[in-house]
């Protein structure tokens, strides 16, 4: 399902929760998906005794997965033509993500409706992760 | 570093489309695709970073053969190659942001390949981690007919010490 441009105001918002207690074994599954090995996601000797860190941290990569669910799931299969973000602060195994956007702008660009986003994404303590914006179109 | 092949695999989907959580049928099941707007099976919008798996000499992927620096039983020991995200002796460059424009569809049995183009580098004093070396690089993502697909902009951040 699409989202409508008559069905859309500015101001509106989607959210979700789209990680809940992350585990390290997601962390893993996303190191074997998307390719990147880094140590630092997965591997907790390396991060703590070589890199110094407290514990593994997610990918970056991998928390703009987690919130491209929530728009996809809210602007429809295959509608996003933009989509980018800033990585904000690290995410922890443990954490939960909740993923929000918010209605900026309706457009039409080119004979084509177009609804402009911006995305935020936060975990438990209220502390954004993510900051990002995206575009999608519409029906209508 | 460019791709010069990225099958695209419908195996390869369902898998990553599970590493973030995502049981949308559009990414695993042929038939529900059918179904769908698009008609087929398509990745997830942060896909085409999985080209990485396909990269020659990637240097966050073990190379068969070769010294790796991530932890055996103990610290390998082993200095990691210039290049990519990562971290040795404090200092570590991390992605700072990332950015896709979405062109023409992708699907399964598409073979991509990438162009690189230089972005700009700028520098300046962070918050938490000293002195920050931020670099951008633009990745232009083609299909077997040589259609852009994808652009994807990335930006990486070099920073002096432990961020925490």
């Amino acid at each position: 399902m699409a989202l409508s441009k008559n069905e859309l105001s500015v101001g509106d918002t989607h959210e979700e929760l789209v990680v809940e207690n992350l585990t390290r074994t997601q962390i893993i599954q996303y190191a074997g998906a998307s390719g990147d090995y880094n140590p630092l996601h997965t591997d907790e000797i390396f991060t703590t005794k070589v890199a110094g860190y407290p514990t593994v941290f997610a990918h970056g990569m991998l928390s703009m997965g987690v919130t491209g669910k929530m728009l996809t799931n809210w602007v429809g299969d295959g509608r996003l033509t933009k989509y980018g973000v800033r990585f904000v602060a690290q995410v922890w195994p443990g954490d939960s993500l909740t993923a929000k956007a918010t209605v900026e702008a309706i457009r039409e660009e080119d004979g084509v409706s177009l609804v402009d986003l911006s995305v935020s994404t936060t975990n438990q303590d209220g502390a954004e992760v993510i900051k990002g914006s995206a575009t999608a179109r519409l029906d209508g | 570093m460019a791709t010069e092949h990225f099958p695209i695999e419908a195996g390869h989907i369902m898998l990553f489309a599970r590493s973030i959580g995502d049981a949308n049928p559009i990414y695993h099941d042929a038939e529900a695709a059918a179904q769908s707007e698009p008609g087929h099976v398509i990745p997830p919008p942060t896909f085409v970073q999985a080209s990485a798996q396909f990269t020659e000499g990637y240097v966050l992927r073990p190379e068969i053969g070769q010294p790796w620096f991530g932890s055996g039983k103990e610290p390998s020991g082993v200095q990691r190659q210039p290049g990519g995200e990562g971290g040795d002796s404090g200092g570590t460059g991390f992605h700072a942001e990332q950015h896709y424009e979405y062109h023409a569809p992708i699907a399964p049995g598409d073979v991509l390949h990438t162009v690189e183009k230089p972005g700009k580098s700028w520098e300046r004093e962070g918050r938490r981690g000293g002195a920050l070396k931020f670099s951008e690089s633009i990745t232009e993502y083609y299909n077997q007919d040589d259609v852009l697909v994808v652009t994807a902009r990335s930006v990486g951040v070099q920073t002096s010490r432990v961020v925490e």
